[in-house]
């Protein structure tokens, strides 16, 4: 029988390899730009224009002209699709709804603006701080849910306490690995962390445990199905039962979120990508960071718990 | 056999059903029970599709009063007078919502075509006073510029402490050009008092935009009876005195009284066809209780919206066609039931968002999609486990019984746990600023509950029927089974 178990050390250190560069981005962006990620208007307030003009003379300098005289030195201007569409999305730290419109007409007179091609919108730094603290609210309270139902589901399990950490250290894996990617796109391509992100990364949570929760649930069911065997090999054998499960819904969940990619609209792209970095994250973590971790605690080779005496007895 | 029969006709008449719900002619469920041609249930069911799909307006007003120096009902008035605002503009199918707690309402105005028009409208406090100039002389000078009223001061003096809510962002104020309504609101100079207000918009029944002779548009107005009996006797002890016409403060004209007005009369100001029948709106729904002021909005041009509806049909069309040829290569003859039960899957969730109804937005199509990917994930489970035990020796209708009954316990945990943050996210998305996220945490929930039915009843009838129908080709030829 193939051994993935084995090879755990290799799995570590690329989750390692993977993760300790994102945080270092992570704290790279912390303390040039005082936050993690580069923060949407959802969170900081401020507004968005899409504009779609009828022709061109639209360039860089003469928008961010008009934002500089409505007071913004540093709205963030980019040109979307081909330059003969003369798309261009603006973000700017305004957050007065009642400028759009002088904006609009200033704008308006570099090029006509086709209105029904074009979309903006404002938000206020009050509503901003709501969505952020409604944001933690909602994160804290899907951490003590995720807790509780690993602690459910494993309640018959000898060593629960193992199985519901390994979860969780898979689960924190995931999160910090689609953070790290958030991170380093914001940086490198200034996306930009909106309440889509976090919704994101919620449901990468909840994914990530629908996998680790399949294969704890075929090592619970085969430990006393093979009870010659050492763990390893159970470990091993579980697996290998559920990785073509794994990997056909892997696969699944792929067809349709590339097509998403490739053929959906253009707004949401950026969602589907972490979203699909996420799942891709959280079968590895199931198969690749969670079972390891239990083999290896199994095995005493985690250093700090052994030395200290903390793992439970073996039933 | 025969309870695999009866599920059978149930998923089909089911999913006919939801069939002909989903086509987009349907427009309404009609049920007439005892045939006498009047529909004793009617439901109207039209997919709503949301502002980033069809184009249009959101905004978010918040009562521009200090908490506390208004209640809940003088919110809901001015709602209610929004929402007056909002109809006579003709949008269809407008949302207006009080969310009372944090003083604010929400107005969505789907396919609306001028929103700097609608804002306008909606926003105006529209607080339209009849002033008594008597004694004011070189009254033109007046004309364009802000007064101080009796009704203002009352109104003032509600508004207790606005300054203390200073929640300006000082870099935003220094963006905003000062407009000539800024300027010092000017006293009466005979009193240096505040001007008498006569009556204000509450005493007019009826305002209409006219064309008149000479080609500007004017607004005709009638008087309640309370109105007349204080306008009228006014106008007669002030005949040949000016008298003048003050919207929000600003004088807009200041004619000379002809004649007794015990009913009405007209207010003339230059106005715009456009102006004119804003202002004649504003003044038939009445002054705003509170007036408000825009703390976000949202604007989408319809063709936008119109072209993130067809990309996102042509995404889902391709990712579901990929995915039923997936599982039909790869699963073979239980591929096919997996298939079968997709198709009854995607109807039952267009219907439910036909009848619930749910709004279809960009992250809520995107959710249902990711649901189709995840609803084969129980299909998967189950033939995962059904090849095992035929790899396990197993005959195929055991292998069959024990696949379905062992796989439910992952597939029910592992939706289980996916609707809960689902739960989580929908309140999230409860917060004015993140919306967008409740679109997506309601389809996928969906998706999930009733993918329990479809992966589960659904797939095991169609297996079921096809072991039967095929039964000693598929013990012969394993590799049909996908083995």
């Amino acid at each position: 029988m193939f051994s993935l178990i084995q090879k755990r050390r290799y799995f570590f250190l690329l989750s390692a390899f993977l993760i300790i560069p994102g945080l270092i981005v992570m704290g790279y962006s912390l303390v040039t730009t005082g936050t993690l990620f580069h923060l949407s208007i959802d969170f900081v307030g401020g507004s968005i224009y899409e504009l779609t003009f009828t022709g061109p003379g639209a360039n860089e300098a003469n928008i961010q002209d008009v934002f500089a005289r409505f007071g913004d030195e540093n709205a963030s201007i980019q040109q979307l699709g081909d330059p003969d569409q003369h798309r261009w999305s603006v973000r700017s730290s305004i957050q007065e709804s009642s400028v759009s419109d002088q904006i609009l007409a200033e704008l308006g007179k570099i090029a006509p603006i086709d209105q029904e091609r074009s979309r903006n919108e404002s938000v206020s730094a009050t509503v901003g701080q709501e969505v952020t603290r409604a944001a933690v609210f909602a994160v804290v309270v899907v951490g003590v849910v995720i807790i509780g139902f690993i602690v459910f589901s494993f309640r018959q399990v000898p060593n629960a306490f193992r199985y519901g950490v390994c979860a969780v250290a898979a689960m924190i894996h995931d999160v910090l690995v689609v953070c790290s990617v958030m991170s380093l796109a914001g940086l490198l391509f200034g996306w930009e962390t909106d309440a889509l992100f976090l919704t994101a990364l919620l449901t990468v949570v909840g994914f990530s445990m629908q996998d680790t929760i399949v294969l704890f649930d075929r090592i619970r069911e085969n430990i006393p199905k093979y009870l010659g065997e050492p763990y390893e090999t159970i470990v091993n054998r579980s697996i290998l039962e559920t990785i073509h499960r794994s990997l056909a819904t892997q696969l699944n969940a792929f067809f349709i979120m590339a097509a998403i990619l490739l053929f959906g609209g253009e707004t949401i792209k950026q969602f589907i990508a972490l979203l699909f970095i996420g799942l891709v994250s959280g079968t590895y973590s199931s198969i690749f960071t969670a079972v390891p971790l239990l083999v290896a605690w199994e095995k005493g080779e985690i250093p700090y718990v052994n030395r200290r005496k903390l793992e439970p007895v073996e039933a | 056999m025969s309870h695999h029969i009866r599920w059978l006709v149930f998923i089909l008449l089911l999913s006919a059903f939801a069939l002909w719900v989903s086509l987009p002619d349907t427009q309404s469920v009609v049920l007439d029970g005892n045939n006498d041609g009047e529909a004793d249930f009617r439901l109207n069911i039209q997919q709503s599709l949301g502002l980033d799909l069809v184009g249009g307006l959101r905004v978010l007003l918040k009562a521009d009063l200090p908490a506390g120096s208004y209640t809940a009902e003088d919110l809901q008035e001015t709602a209610n007078n929004v929402s007056r605002r909002v109809n006579a503009l003709g949008v269809t199918e407008p949302t207006i919502q009080v969310l009372q707690g944090s003083g604010r309402i929400l107005v969505e105005l789907p396919g609306v075509t001028d929103p700097e028009q609608a804002i306008e409208a909606i926003q105006q406090t529209a607080l339209l006073e009849f002033v008594d100039f008597s004694g004011v002389g070189n009254v033109q000078q007046y004309q364009g510029r802000k007064v101080i009223t009796t009704e203002q001061v009352i109104i003032q003096d509600q508004r207790t402490s606005v300054a203390a809510a200073a929640t300006v962002d000082p870099s935003a104020e220094a963006t905003a050009e000062p407009t000539p309504q800024e300027e010092v609101a000017l006293p009466n100079p005979n009193t240096n008092q505040p001007f008498e207000t006569v009556i204000t918009g509450s005493g007019l029944q009826a305002a209409a935009a006219e064309l008149s002779q000479d080609g500007s548009w004017n607004i005709r107005f009638e008087l309640t009876p309370e109105g007349g009996q204080i306008f009228g006797p006014f106008t007669a002890a002030n005949i040949g005195q000016p008298m003048a016409i003050v919207l929000d403060g600003v004088v807009l004209s200041a004619p000379t009284i002809q004649a007794e007005l015990p009913t009405g009369g007209v207010i003339t100001g230059n106005f715009t066809e456009s102006e004119a029948k804003t202002l004649a709106l504003q003044l038939r729904s009445g002054a705003l209780p509170i007036p408000l002021s825009v703390e976000s909005n949202e604007r989408v041009g319809a063709t936008l919206g119109q072209e993130s509806v067809n990309r996102s049909i042509r995404a889902g069309v391709i990712g579901v066609l990929v995915v039923l040829t997936f599982m039909l290569v790869y699963y073979r003859v239980p591929g096919i039931a997996a298939d079968l039960a997709l198709l009854v899957f995607i109807v039952l969730n267009m219907a439910i968002f036909k009848l619930v109804p749910v709004t279809l937005t960009l992250p809520a199509i995107v959710g249902f999609l990711i649901s189709i990917g995840t609803a084969v994930d129980g299909n998967i489970l189950i033939f995962e486990r059904i090849k095992e035990e035929l790899r396990g020796g197993k005959d195929l209708d055991t292998a069959l019984v024990s696949g379905f009954d062992r796989a439910w316990n992952s597939i029910r945990d592992s939706n289980l746990s996916t609707i809960i943050i689902c739960a989580i996210l929908f309140l999230f998305g409860q917060t004015p600023g993140a919306s967008v996220v409740s679109g997506f945490a309601v389809t996928l929930a969906l998706g999930l509950i009733i993918n329990l039915f479809t992966a589960i009843i659904v797939t095991r009838t169609f297996l079921h029927i096809l072991v039967a129908l095929l039964h000693q080709p598929l013990v012969e030829r394993k590799w049909l089974l996908g083995v």
